[in-house]
């Protein structure tokens, strides 16, 4: 039965122990970073870091604040593009028990500009040293063991979830109905192609330029080298600045 | 039993057990090669508890060939539920951290440099320092000829994230040294709540604890940043919030609280007095309150006598001179009988609502948007919101921690909450309560254990000098009631405290000697010998040498450049802590040369919490063990071990040469090596003789069942009358309890009362007595804490196990105040029995719009040439900033600061201002600013955001900045302490420090150094 994550992000806190926990089940090293202004920190995914809580801040024309949180990673797609797109027999693997899709150390082989632009979330990494191809693999190591992926494990406030896609999709759904009364525009982020559901309270964008795809997510090769060039990329790309 | 993770591992015996883990399905597929090989599987996995937050987080530790792999959080930890903050979910790489200190170090005097030395070379000399400096310094009599045989160039500080048994350990030897300059971090973050909370319901902590927050229907998180902070915390607001509770969040910055808050509301630091102060006029004047509940369980009808009054900002009984009010002159009316005279009509204009009702008058809304800076709309809002709670099937929470009690009237702002929730009839109940969030995981415990220089452990007043005899000190602490049907608990005093000092002196306490009362050191009265005064005497050069125990001080005291110069005047000093940080290092610290500081520094290495056992009590009181997992990391030591070789040092050393008044340490009944386990059977206590109580025979030697067994004639020991009870002969070690059996009705509130042990008795809700009506019918049977049934009380243990009121043998429901009624009116502070709204020692105003009386009249200011403060009004320095910390860092940071994955995700040091601000100050976000004081000044990176804004004050703008105050030296490129720039005022109650609200100016940096 493929797995799926439901997070709700409007019961994230940003305590970031989904950060940090990923980082120390993973044994991932520390990235040297600075204060820039913001708590948002290292300021992108990067080899080391493929979970990162990212934080936006906004104010409406009432001085209303809104202060989003968004504990960004992959999103182990039902039909990954980056698998379609991979020219490497055995780098990308989508593990049918679980839903997880693997990036393996044959990553290294593949083209990153290749990889890295058919995923609409902005979600692989290159790794410098090892020239390997890196993101989240959903703790595959735990998952497989009947243990929660450590982000989920770590997060107390409910916002991370974990469990059969059936179940997940419920939740999402029931949550979403609840929320809709505080939050009108709260919606799923691509729920249909994703097993990374994200709930949002306003509009995507505002929690991530990347939070939602926009283009259609059944993309052939051929179309994802094309869509390199895309205006959807382009137009995403723009909006991250 | 309900069947658990853990109760497997209980059964296994030792608290941890192998891992073997079912696969999910056979084939593993393509995946295998990196679905295989889970690094816990076949690891020991052992029950640890987070040492951060006062959450107290249980953890899972996993080790393999005695190392530690892994580290998460314990799924069956009823606050968790497995889940860790980013401080939590570091502890792996804290634990096997390269930064570890591993091994003893040495600093001689003048040096450059470390040495490292054998703990046998370190422990004879710090033995040999302590004997030495208190022999040369030691004081039998005071300036009054009176005795008080006590030592004061010698200090201990720190020591709160230590154990409950390290704690007990750790007391006795101070008391035995004779040292009076005894303090720990409870004072610099929650000091206050213990005489605010006592004042009000006789108790000084959390009246609930966190799962209970679920319970609420409004949650008031006000002077705390609750999910940034004490993150989980949040679990159970959020929880409430899904229920329908609206989360109102009051503070002067938007943080990540605010962001999951139905609402924010910003005020300007300083102002809560004025803010609640409205809402009690609000209350009292649409008649928000639960009537039936004030009338019959709070004071609002005593009647308070006729010296009493209040005019412009100043109560009646003021000496200028003493800067003090003479508290008899707010005592209460009494009968011929001694009782307390009352008026239930409220007709008497002396009787405690018509007072309060007269003081509150002035706290309109206008007056009190313009001093908070908070719009009549938002005032309000909030207003309306928390009141519809004071009916008796609503339940509204307030949660605060630093936000208020670190300031000048820091003990005054948690009293106001206390009046709101007494008026609301929202203490007692589910979802109700003033839930204080204490600071580290055992600053609770450590408070009870009382390693500070006021208390002896379990809340009695350390003696003064005033009284030189037991009796004269159990009479004068001793409160009496003539009212028949109040408990008044404290009654009890003088058994608990004649078992604490039969616990430390063992058979060489006898009734002949008043059990060694005369060992125990006595104090001046009205002397302060708390943070702010050591460090200014320290300064001045009258503290020579002492031991300072996992605490910061070099970073963490307001006015630091003061307190740094202060450390170099020590001629000696023993730490002992887990890294290297500001306070260790401070001999090399950036501008100074090493070779001008004569100090002479022994850095003893610590264990860290998963190489220990004991335990730790979280904020709502949970007792709870923590199992030692691995070996110390190198030479560490835990510190229970450090204190029982040091004080046995000291011992020895007085057996053979004799000295100042060797007496209490060589007739002190002190363990010759340090076990957790022993040490936590010391604390409950003991029967020393056969004894047979009611129909029970108890044997010598045996554990003593619970306190109420507890005798002031000798025949028992208690090294602290409030955790008797948690170890018994019956049951055993009951803070290792993992039970999760829940009655239905207890389950309804998520009370759990089988895990792990709540003092006093496994009481979960305090003051639950006042949750049902006179007949013991709950005021909420939805949501029902106890319930009379049947002849008993069912549900939590009840608070006073007496019939409900209003039958025979019935008792008022608030067992600790003297008069069995919780306080509006509370006569015994410092700075009035009513709080009222006074500016910080530095505010932006020059008129107080409440009164003449600009600051609290008697709050505490430290004189030196480097105190300095501004004016009212200071042109030169006219923004407000306000300090605190955030989830990634703990405290001082001096921890945090050596976790990778804490320090990348929170770097540097930083000042969140409004874009208002930034663009006077032709600022950009990320520009570098130097932010100054008229003490210091700090470079911090400029966060421009919306979450802050300016405020409308008194018709004028005031900006304000915040700034955490974790990051320091000993970290390179962190920036420097944020109390560089703050000021050295306490409270008067306690002398917490006003480290939320000073003045400050800020420029773009021309130069960076720091960061």
């Amino acid at each position: 039965m493929p797995k799926a994550f439901f997070i709700d992000t409007t019961k994230c806190t940003a305590c970031r122990g989904c950060q940090v926990g990923c980082k120390e089940w993973k044994n991932l090293p520390a990235v040297p970073t600075k204060q820039t202004g913001t708590h948002q920190n290292p300021p992108d995914l990067n080899p080391f870091n493929l979970k990162l809580v990212r934080f936006s801040e906004h104010m409406d024309k009432n001085g209303v604040v809104s202060w989003y949180f968004f504990p960004d990673q992959c999103r182990h797609c039902l039909e990954a593009p980056c698998k379609q797109a991979s020219s490497v027999e055995g780098s990308i693997l989508h593990d049918e028990a679980t839903g997880a899709v693997i990036y393996t150390e044959k990553t290294a082989q593949e083209d990153f500009e290749v990889i890295h632009g058919a995923c609409p979330y902005d979600i692989p990494r290159l790794n410098p040293a090892t020239k390997q191809i890196v993101k989240c693999d959903m703790c595959i190591d735990r998952v497989r063991a009947n243990l929660l992926p450590m982000c989920v494990k770590s997060c107390a406030m409910g916002a991370m979830n974990f469990g059969e896609r059936a179940d997940m999709l419920k939740m999402a759904a029931d949550r979403l109905a609840s929320v809709r009364k505080r939050f009108p525009k709260a919606q799923l982020c691509n729920p249909d192609d994703v097993a990374v559901i994200f709930l949002v309270a306003d509009e995507p964008k505002k929690y991530h330029a990347f939070a939602v795809a926009e283009g259609p997510q059944l993309l052939t090769r051929k179309q994802v080298l094309a869509g390199l060039a895309s205006p959807l990329r382009r137009a995403a790309r723009t909006l991250r600045g | 039993m309900s069947i658990t993770r853990r109760t497997f591992i209980k059964a296994t015996g030792a608290g941890l057990a192998g891992l073997a883990l079912g696969r999910l399905g056979l084939d593993l597929g393509p995946v295998r090669a990196y679905a295989a090989g889970l690094k816990i599987e076949g690891a020991k996995e052992v029950i640890s508890i987070c040492p951060f937050c006062s959450c107290g987080c249980n953890t899972l530790v996993h080790v393999k060939d005695g190392k530690i792999i892994n580290i998460e959080g314990d799924p069956d930890f009823p606050i968790s539920g497995g889940g860790l903050c980013a401080k939590g979910a570091s502890l792996k790489s804290l634990h096997i951290s390269p930064e570890r200190l591993t091994k003893p170090l040495y600093r001689a005097p003048g040096s450059d440099k470390w040495e490292e030395k054998d703990w046998n070379w370190m422990m004879e000399r710090v033995a040999r320092r302590i004997k030495d400096q208190r022999d040369k310094d030691f004081l039998q009599k005071n300036a009054a000829g009176q005795t008080v045989n006590r030592v004061e160039t010698l200090f201990h500080l720190g020591s709160s994230q230590v154990s409950n048994e390290e704690a007990a350990v750790l007391h006795q030897m101070v008391r035995a040294f004779g040292i009076v300059h005894f303090d720990h971090q409870a004072r610099i973050c929650h000091s206050p709540s213990v005489p605010a909370l006592a004042e009000c319901f006789g108790r000084g902590a959390m009246t609930n604890h966190y799962n209970d927050i679920q319970n609420a229907d409004a949650i008031l998180i006000m002077g705390s940043n609750a999910a940034e902070h004490h993150p989980m915390t949040f679990k159970w607001a959020l929880k409430a919030q899904a229920r329908g509770a609206v989360i109102m969040h009051v503070d002067p910055k938007f943080s990540r609280t605010s962001a999951r808050s139905d609402f924010h509301v910003p005020i300007r630091s300083g102002t809560d007095i004025a803010f609640l102060g409205g809402m009690i006029k609000y209350i009292l004047e649409k008649k928000k309150y639960f009537a039936d509940y004030v009338l019959d369980y709070t004071n609002a009808s005593f009647l308070v006598g006729e010296k009493y009054s209040f005019k412009d900002g100043m109560f009646s009984g003021f000496d200028p001179e003493k800067k003090k009010y003479d508290k008899s002159a707010w005592a209460f009316e009494k009968d011929a009988d001694g009782k307390v005279k009352r008026d239930p009509t409220f007709k008497h204009p002396r009787c405690v609502m018509n007072l309060m009702k007269a003081h509150y008058s002035r706290y309109d809304l206008d007056r009190v948007s313009s001093v908070t800076g908070v719009s009549k709309q938002d005032l309000l809002r909030v207003y309306e919101a928390y009141t519809a709670t004071g009916r008796p099937d609503k339940a509204g929470t307030i949660v605060y921690a630093l936000g208020w009690t670190q300031h000048s009237v820091g003990v005054q702002n948690i009293r106001l909450s206390g009046l709101v929730q007494q008026l609301l009839g929202n203490i007692g109940i589910a979802g109700g309560g003033i839930n204080a969030l204490r600071g580290e995981p055992n600053v609770q415990g450590t408070t009870d254990h009382a390693l500070l220089y006021g208390y002896l452990p379990g809340y009695h007043s350390t003696p003064t000098a005033t009284y030189q005899t037991l009796d004269e000190y159990l009479k004068a602490y001793t409160p009496v009631t003539k009212d028949p049907m109040s408990v008044n608990w404290w009654s009890n005093r003088p058994k608990y405290v004649v078992s604490l000092l039969k616990a430390w002196y063992g058979d060489n306490a006898t009734k002949e000697n008043d059990y060694g009362y005369s060992w125990v050191p006595k104090m001046d009265p009205g002397v302060d010998y708390s943070h702010l005064y050591i460090f200014d005497r320290m300064y001045k050069g009258g503290i020579k040498g002492g031991l300072c125990f996992a605490h910061n001080p070099c970073q963490s005291i307001p006015n630091i450049h003061k307190v740094r110069k202060a450390w170099d005047k020590l001629d000696w000093v023993v730490i002992g802590d887990v890294f290297h940080n500001e306070t260790t290092d401070n001999w090399r610290r950036p501008g100074v040369d090493p070779k001008t500081v004569k100090t002479e520094v022994f850095l003893l290495p610590s264990v860290y919490r998963a190489e220990k056992d004991g335990t730790i009590s979280n904020s709502g009181r949970w007792h709870m063990w923590h199992y030692k997992a691995v070996e110390p990391l190198g030479q560490s030591r835990n510190m229970g071990e450090m204190f029982v070789e040091i004080m046995n040092r000291v011992r020895a050393l007085y057996a053979k040469e004799g000295g100042a008044f060797p007496e209490p340490i060589t007739k002190s009944d002190y363990p010759a090596k340090f076990d957790a386990e022993a040490e936590a059977r010391r604390i409950n206590g003991f029967f020393t003789r056969d004894v047979k109580v009611g129909d029970k025979e108890h044997k010598k030697g045996q554990l003593v069942p619970g306190f109420p067994s507890l005798k002031d004639d000798g025949s028992t020991t208690s090294l602290n009358w409030l955790y008797c009870g948690g170890y018994t002969e019956a049951e055993g070690n009951l803070s290792k309890r993992r039970d999760l059996t829940q009655t239905p009705m207890q389950a309804k509130i998520g009370l759990y009362p089988g895990f792990a042990w709540a003092w006093p008795m496994n009481r979960r809700v305090l003051y639950n007595r006042a949750s049902v009506d006179k007949n013991g019918t709950p005021f909420n049977p939805d949501r029902t804490v106890i319930v009379w049934q049947d002849g008993k009380w069912v549900g939590d243990v009840p608070d006073g196990g007496y019939p409900p009121m209003s039958m025979e043998g019935g008792k008022y429901p608030f067992i600790m105040t003297t008069e069995g009624h919780s306080q509006l009116f509370g006569p015994g502070r410092e700075d009035g029995p009513f709080p009222e709204h006074y500016e910080p020692a530095e505010t932006p105003l020059v008129v107080n719009p409440f009164s003449k009386q600009m600051h609290n009249p008697c709050m505490k200011v430290i004189q030196s040439d480097v105190d300095v403060l501004a004016k009212n009004g200071d042109p030169r320095f006219p923004i407000v900033l306000t300090t605190y910390s955030l989830t990634e860092h703990w405290c001082s940071g001096s921890e945090t600061r050596n976790s990778p994955p804490l320090l990348e995700a929170e770097p540097q040091q930083y000042v969140e201002m409004s874009p208002q601000l930034a663009q006077e100050k032709g600022l950009k976000n990320g520009d570098v600013v130097i932010v100054e004081s008229l003490r210091g000044k700090t470079e911090a990176v400029a966060m421009v955001t919306v979450r802050i804004k300016p405020f409308k004050v008194a018709g004028k703008t005031v900006h304000l900045v915040g700034m955490p105050f974790c990051f320091g030296w000993s970290k390179p490129k962190c920036g420097d302490s944020t109390n560089r720039v703050t000021v050295s005022i306490g409270d008067p109650n306690t002398t917490i420090p006003e480290y939320k609200a000073c003045l400050v100016n800020l420029r773009k940096a021309d130069k960076v150094t720091e960061l």
